[in-house]
């Protein structure tokens, strides 16, 4: 086994100290107003707020972006955004709000922009200054995204755009809007063309941001209309007709599945008890633990205890999955297990809420809105919210013909 | 003890060894030759027979393979244990009829026994001396301190069941209760007073035996009292062992019924094109993934001595037997009517699969065993 396999290269570990140091003394501590469980469900603006201070100062510390080039605001550096990710999870910081900018908007303009835009548009999106949201899903194109009908009519050097899109978190904080839209109607795939737009500013010109209510009674996500809004041709990502190509890095890396690692930050508890994590089978067998069913605890009930054993098996693959995604000699395929990160992990988390119910037993009638409620009912919303990512992203049946097709080579179902 | 690599420890060596054995799989041990060889005779009621090439046995001593997990002072390879894991999936993936995974069960208990007398058998392995556990009673439980031989004045007495290759094997690693507690001992299988009855059983890519001992003579391996402390200290790399052979008839599995579903046509279209069999088997794929992942962690976590090591074991084990059933009910049922038939190879990964899952405790067994270690003793 060489060392490069199981260590880091030198400059990966000079980054890696450098990061550790700065963390030691720039961990930004509690937040002084609540945090949503994740930077999707953000509506407060003085939490955002907070969080974008975070972000600044990492990002500043060259933490954010270190992988993407210096002219474009990054850190110039080669395979240190996993190393900085490690750090910050090592250090337990807060998430980073701008997370649809860099998973998704991020490497999209750094693939198919032009030199001036991403100079322009990346640092501040890596600074998390800029709050990005996705154009992507509309009310007829929901997991077939290729039937987007939101319309970009050229004019000159401009565009002029019309449509409908749903489900946009963040939209009622962003800037910018990563936006598919359609140029040719007589093409379905064909027809459609990548756009980067500034919607803050063109909330007086045809704009308009609505939030939209979810099923747990929570906003966080939005409908955006366009109406007549014109937008500079320079900011057309990639040939007009090249969308559903320019989508696919999107769409790629918003699956875990591209080739630049998203920062990513957190593991800090939202709230002092580490009960309070929905996402932990851990947390699960303490509830268990706590929990009365006929005169023993649920952690007694043998169907329960295989339950969450299950759960914790299938926690601890997702891990290793991940570990072994990272050795070429134990994956036959390239793709094959980061294609499964979205579909497993939104399963896995869906399925440990689910058994939350049964668990509580009478008491999981009981919601937010009621003391009596076993950990303040964050077990019921996380559970409701879990049917966000099941469905977002590509609805997980997508994500499993998407398998089929390119990496087990299954004729595809459409 | 050392942090795990991050690469599992599967470095230059591992992968050297696994893609020689696929290659030696490849030219020697085909679905159709390994049909044509253990499944001649559909016969329901045919006599119980040994089907296996000693020829083949041969090579794979001579490639070394039985020496990889038999420390270097014993006069092994001392490889660590992700390389037997790595030959073990190539074994499953090929349902190669071999005392092989036998061997390295036996491997890991003599390793536990930290004896002269162990050291020596252990040696032996390495040169080619198939070696198996028996340590199983009537009653098929896997509680390493349940025994029905006895030992007494240095001889056994009894019956040793559920024995796996049994006669492949040229010696056999036996426990037997004595006045002091349950000890481990060796036996040759052809020593007098031992009697071999082989068990008809399903599988049909190895055997399976009960064996009779009436005072017979044997080696002192592990005192009394101290056997099935070594059996249990075996146990993580036992399991870990059988997990991979899964994984990799897994593999077999989910690739062979891919196959036939881009090439079988029915309402006009592949099979695959219908998500009814295209989203089942992504599923199969995805438990392949976990099992795999698991296993290496776990051998990876054997390695490296960690305390975990039989959480991590008994978690592949859980996970590698769910896939095994699920795994090779869907490839008969996508495999359709050709499914169900003797010709069609795919029983052969079946009955391998059922009875990998059941040996060592099926994924329930092992999952009340964790909730033990993880949960606490249920009220």
């Amino acid at each position: 086994m060489s060392d490069a396999e199981r260590k880091d290269t030198p400059e990966q570990e000079a980054f890696r100290e450098h990061c550790r140091e700065w963390l030691a003394d720039n961990h930004p501590g509690r937040p002084p107003v609540r945090l949503p469980q994740g930077a999707l469900e953000l509506s407060d603006p003085d939490a955002l707020e907070w969080l974008q201070k975070w972000q600044k100062a990492a990002y500043d510390a060259g933490m954010i972006g270190c992988d993407y080039p210096k002219e474009c605001g990054g850190g110039g550096r080669e395979n240190c955004q996993g190393i900085a990710n490690q750090e910050m999870a090592r250090a337990r910081t807060p998430y980073l709000p701008n997370i649809i900018g860099m998973g998704m908007a991020a490497p999209t303009i750094l693939f198919h922009a032009t030199e001036e835009v991403k100079a322009e548009l990346l640092p501040k999106l890596l600074s998390g200054e800029h709050i990005w949201c996705q154009g992507f899903s509309e009310p007829g194109a929901g997991s077939d995204l290729a039937n987007c009908q939101t319309f970009a009519e050229r004019d000159g050097d401009n565009w002029v755009i019309n449509g409908h899109k749903v489900w946009t978190s963040l939209a009622h904080f962003a800037e910018w809007m990563i936006l598919l839209c359609r140029t040719d109607k007589g093409d379905k795939y064909n027809g459609l063309s990548y756009f980067v737009i500034p919607i803050r500013e063109n909330l007086d010109k045809g704009v308009t941001v609505r939030p939209l209510i979810k099923m747990t009674g929570e906003t966080g996500f939005n409908e955006v209309l366009f109406d007549n809004v014109v937008l500079e041709d320079k900011y057309r990502l990639d040939d007009v007709g090249a969308g559903w190509k320019v989508a696919m890095t999107t769409l790629a890396h918003e699956r875990g599945a591209g080739p630049m690692v998203t920062p990513a930050s957190g593991g800090m508890a939202l709230e002092e008890d580490e009960a309070a994590q929905t996402s932990s089978v851990f947390a699960l067998i303490d509830l268990a633990r706590q929990q009365e069913r006929d005169g023993k605890t649920a952690a007694d009930d043998p169907l329960i205890r295989d339950e969450l054993i299950q759960i914790m098996i299938r926690q601890t693959a997702f891990g290793q999955n991940a570990r072994r995604a990272g050795v070429a000699e134990l994956t036959d395929h390239p793709a094959r297990i980061p294609l499964q990160f979205k579909l497993v992990a939104t399963e896995l988390n869906q399925d440990l809420q689910k058994i939350a119910y049964e668990v509580e037993g009478a008491q999981s009638t009981l919601y937010v809105n009621d003391d009596n409620s076993p950990a303040a009912g964050r077990w019921k919303l996380a559970y409701m919210n879990s049917f966000g990512v099941t469905i977002a992203a590509g609805a997980n049946e997508v994500q499993r013909n998407i398998l089929g097709e390119r990496v087990l080579g299954l004729p595809k179902s459409k | 003890m050392a942090e795990q690599p991050k690469n599992f420890g599967f470095g230059e060596d591992e992968t050297m060894l696994r893609d020689s054995a696929r290659k030696f799989f490849a030219d020697n041990c085909t679905p159709d030759k390994i049909h044509a060889q253990v499944a001649h005779d559909p016969e329901i009621h045919r006599p119980i027979a040994c089907i296996w090439d000693r020829d083949l046995w041969q090579q794979v001593v001579e490639l070394g393979w039985t020496a990889v997990c038999v420390p270097e002072e014993a006069g092994g390879v001392g490889m660590p244990l992700v390389a037997a894991v790595a030959l073990a999936e190539e074994v499953g993936k090929a349902a190669f009829p071999s005392p092989l995974i036998s061997t390295y069960c036996a491997t890991a208990a003599l390793r536990a026994c930290g004896t002269d007398a162990a050291n020596q058998a252990l040696g032996e392995i390495a040169t080619g001396t198939a070696t198996t556990l028996a340590i199983t009673n009537e009653k098929g439980s896997w509680n390493t301190s349940d025994t029905d031989v006895a030992v007494s004045d240095g001889k056994l007495s009894g019956t040793a069941w559920f024995v796996q290759d049994a006669m492949k094997c040229d010696r056999l690693v036996v426990s037997a209760r004595g006045d002091n507690g349950v000890g481990l001992y060796q036996v040759e299988a052809s020593a007098t007073g031992l009697n071999i009855v082989a068990d008809g059983i399903i599988d049909l890519t190895r055997d399976q035996a009960h064996i009779e001992f009436n005072g017979v003579d044997c080696i002192e391996l592990a005192a009394e009292g101290s056997g099935d402390a070594a059996l249990t200290a075996a146990m993580p790399t036992i399991l870990t062992i059988i997990s991979a052979d899964m994984v990799g008839a897994g593999e077999w599995l989910l690739q062979t019924t891919v196959e036939y579903a881009k090439t079988r046509i029915q309402f006009d279209r592949p099979l695959g094109f219908f998500q009814a069999v295209k989203h089942p088997l992504v599923n199969v794929m995805m438990d392949v993934d976990r099992a795999k992942s698991l296993t290496y962690n776990a051998a990876c976590s054997i390695d490296c001595g960690e305390d975990s090591a039989e959480m991590n074991a008994r978690m592949a084990k859980s996970m590698a037997s769910d896939m095994g059933v699920f795994a090779s009910s869907r490839a008969v049922q996508f495999h359709g009517g050709i499914g169900f038939t003797w010709e069609c190879f795919v029983h052969i990964f079946f009955k391998r699969q059922m009875h990998n899952q059941v040996l060592f405790g099926d994924g329930k067994y092992q999952r009340t065993r964790l909730a033990e270690m993880v949960i606490g003793k249920a009220a």
